[in-house]
């Protein structure tokens, strides 16, 4: 365990300072090739050009090299994949995606996926809100929203494990260790095997998410609310509007645009999500997703990467739509700059 | 918002119950697993952890001493003694001889088993069992009781799943990921944030949409080319293809589009009259980045490490795919799955295990809030 640190230690070290040594020695190599002081005026400023043209690339060429390898190639060889067979061997054209659509397991991934889609991300904003406006109004908010952020710190993993205890399950009149039967049960009801419930299994799923993200969408959606002018919120009390009025004519149209970067953010986290569907059924009874649907192609049966490929490019198109929106965002802002 | 919004008493009142339900909602679940990781492992069977603080029952069954301990009292046969033995006793609260019916009898009363035989069991667990005939055999009696434990609270969960059950090993793992994982893409990320600010170089629009672009693709994308990479360059160099330098670099590469992105945001938005004068001083960029743009950046600096040091550290997925599954090199989340699926149901093991997991994060969440929340707010509020 020893080694273990020490070897640590070493590469932080080593990846560190060769980071340092990398962009300190490509900035004096420059300088050395083409200098710009000591030499006579046009040399001088022709290598300064020169410079100006290099030198970018030097700075963004260590990020460039490896959103290359890690990101843009694999995107490019996914969808290649996507076409192959389950070895990478031989083109099989859309048999993949036609494999895909007939599978049951599949379409029931789709259609959970669409479920979760629709129930978290707007269960998240929806509750955020609730909780950002009430909170400001009481003199223990700011630890109310300590406590309820708190979760967005836990691993998908270990959320599942604090779940999974309070759905734990034990046969009927026997003493409940898991919270939610308990209370079932406390007030005369059955207990119930909470995660392999056909069909409402997967809002016991849903529920470790929203649990996990409605800090996130708190802690946004209030910064925005603290961002609504005072003087609208005054004139709309004085012209006789209830806190109901106030809430939805007045704050929620205000913060509409943070409202919508909340949500399509935590739709991009649904579509990717697999670790609480794998660590709490893995999939079975009705309950599997894309993403663990994918993982397990990865490797089932010594791995078919061609279906693999293939969900993830379903994932991959389902995320297209928010990305062009993102790009077009950020180009209408920078366009100034 | 200081608005009064419903002044009444009642509605005032209902906020607070409102939101303390809410952080009750919250906090209850993690307050569970802490709880249960401190109890005795047979208590977190027994009972609920919310009852933790009170005595738990549990129906045990015990035998009598057998026919040769009798002793002849009165012309009755008579077997005395305790049924804990020399064990610390507990508490009995009922007792009886048939396991369909295990607390008949109240504790401290006298039963009639028939055919001439009494058992009387008291509280502290002596019994006097009498007979009219001379008892025989050599088993005695079966005997169930209701006992309540007093609440027992330990620290020997921990011992066994840090020393017997490989979560220490796992957690130096976790850390030999985490910590140059978050390090790393921090250098690289501000050199390439630096240039997409502030220096001129035709493409500069397209890599900044191509980044943009980046932040959403999901993991999944990467996933099996990397795997089919790894593999390809680990038999070709006769090296294994789970490594940590794998790893780090793995998520070095999923975590520059956010680094980038949140970086160039704050690092354009620096004020340029500094940079301006820098560069009539004769500054280089270089120069400029190391000495003004570096220091000015720390707190976003401090957010991305925050969150790369949480995602990193939370991550199953890469984890699993570039580490693997078993063996000596796995981290505390792909050992808590592993867990859950050996040692399901010793919930002991479970909640330990998933707090230790847990308690780092929230160390540096709860220390470090402030960066965390403001990285939260620059990175999805702007641009978007």
């Amino acid at each position: 365990m020893a080694a273990q640190i020490f070897s640590a230690i070493f590469v932080i070290i080593v990846g560190v300072g060769g980071c340092v040594a990398y962009f300190w020695g490509a900035n004096k190599l420059v300088d050395i090739i083409f200098p710009s002081r000591g030499v006579a005026g046009a040399a001088a400023i022709d290598n300064l050009r020169r410079q100006g043209m290099i030198r970018p690339w030097l700075f963004v060429g260590p990020a460039m090299i490896i959103l290359t390898i890690y990101l843009i190639y694999p995107v490019v060889e996914t969808l290649r994949l996507s076409f192959l067979d389950r070895g990478g061997a031989n083109f099989v054209g859309f048999a993949n995606y036609e494999w895909a659509f007939g599978d049951r397991e599949f379409r029931t991934s789709i259609l959970n996926n669409i479920m979760w889609l629709a129930v978290v991300p707007a269960a998240c904003t929806f509750l955020g809100l609730i909780i950002a406006v009430l909170t400001d109004k009481i003199w223990w908010g700011t630890i109310a929203k300590s406590l309820i952020f708190l979760p967005l710190a836990i691993s998908f993993v270990g959320a599942s494990v604090i779940w999974k205890f309070i759905y734990e399950y034990r046969g009927a009149g026997q003493t409940q260790i898991g919270l939610l039967n308990a209370i079932i049960q406390y007030f005369g009801g059955q207990p119930q095997v909470w995660i392999s419930l056909p069909f409402w299994n997967n809002f016991f799923l849903m529920i470790i998410l929203i649990w996990i993200q409605t800090g996130f969408a708190m802690v946004i959606l209030s910064s925005a609310l603290r961002g609504i002018p005072e003087e609208t919120l005054e004139a709309a009390v004085i012209d006789g509007a209830n806190p109901f009025q106030i809430f939805w004519k007045i704050m929620v149209p205000q913060i509409w645009g943070t409202i919508a970067v909340v949500w399509t953010t935590i739709t991009i986290l649904v579509l990717k999500v697999f670790d609480i569907v794998l660590t709490m059924t893995n999939g079975q009874w009705n309950s599997q997703v894309l993403a663990n649907l994918m993982f397990d192609w990865m490797f089932r049966g010594g791995g078919d990467f061609g279906r693999g490929a293939t969900i993830a490019i379903i994932i991959m198109i389902a995320v297209i739509p928010i990305m062009v929106w993102n790009i077009r965002q950020a180009n209408k802002e920078t366009g100034g700059h | 918002m200081a608005v009064a919004t419903g002044k009444s008493f009642a509605s005032r009142f209902g906020v607070h119950i409102a939101v303390f339900i809410f952080v009750a909602i919250w906090t209850v679940p993690t307050l569970g697993i802490l709880v249960s990781s401190l109890r005795d492992k047979d208590q977190i069977i027994a009972s609920g952890w919310w009852n933790s603080f009170a005595s738990s029952t549990q129906t045990e069954a015990g035998r009598l001493p057998p026919a040769s301990a009798q002793v002849e009292k009165d012309g009755k046969f008579v077997l005395e003694g305790n049924i804990f033995g020399d064990a610390p006793a507990r508490d009995i609260s009922a007792f009886g001889v048939k396991s369909s019916a295990p607390t008949q009898y109240p504790a401290g009363t006298t039963a009639d088993l028939g055919d001439g035989e009494t058992l009387q069991l008291n509280a502290d667990g002596r019994f006097v069992m009498t007979s009219t005939k001379p008892f025989e055999g050599e088993r005695g009696q079966r005997v169930y009781y209701a006992s309540s434990a007093p609440p027992k609270f330990t620290t020997e969960n921990y011992n066994t799943v840090l020393f017997s059950e490989g979560i220490g090993r796992s957690f130096m793992n976790s850390l030999t990921v985490t910590i140059p994982a978050t390090v790393i893409p921090i250098l690289i990320a501000a050199f390439a944030a630096y240039a997409l600010a502030w220096m001129r170089f035709p493409g500069r629009a397209l890599l900044i949409a191509v980044i943009i672009g980046l932040l959403v693709v999901p993991l999944q994308m990467s996933l099996i080319p990397l795997l089919k990479l790894y593999n390809g360059v680990g038999s070709f160099f006769g090296v294994p293809s789970k490594t940590y330098l794998g790893i780090w670099l793995a998520h070095t590469g999923f975590g520059l589009p956010f680094a980038i992105y949140l970086l160039r945001s704050y690092i354009a938005g620096l004020p340029r009259e500094i940079m301006e004068s820098a560069r009539i001083d004769g500054a280089s960029d270089f120069e400029i980045f190391v000495k003004i743009v570096l220091p000015l950046s720390f707190p976003v600096l401090a957010s991305f490490a925050i969150f790369q040091f949480l995602w990193v550290w939370n991550d199953l997925l890469v984890a699993m795919v570039f580490l693997g599954t078993e063996g000596d090199q796995i981290v505390l989340t792909a050992k808590l799955n592993a867990l859950l699926g050996s040692r399901g149901g010793d919930w002991e093991i479970l909640t330990t295990s998933a707090f230790i997991t847990i308690v780092v994060p929230l160390i540096v969440f709860f220390s470090l809030q402030r960066y965390f929340v403001r990285g939260l707010l620059a990175g999805s509020v702007k641009g978007g």
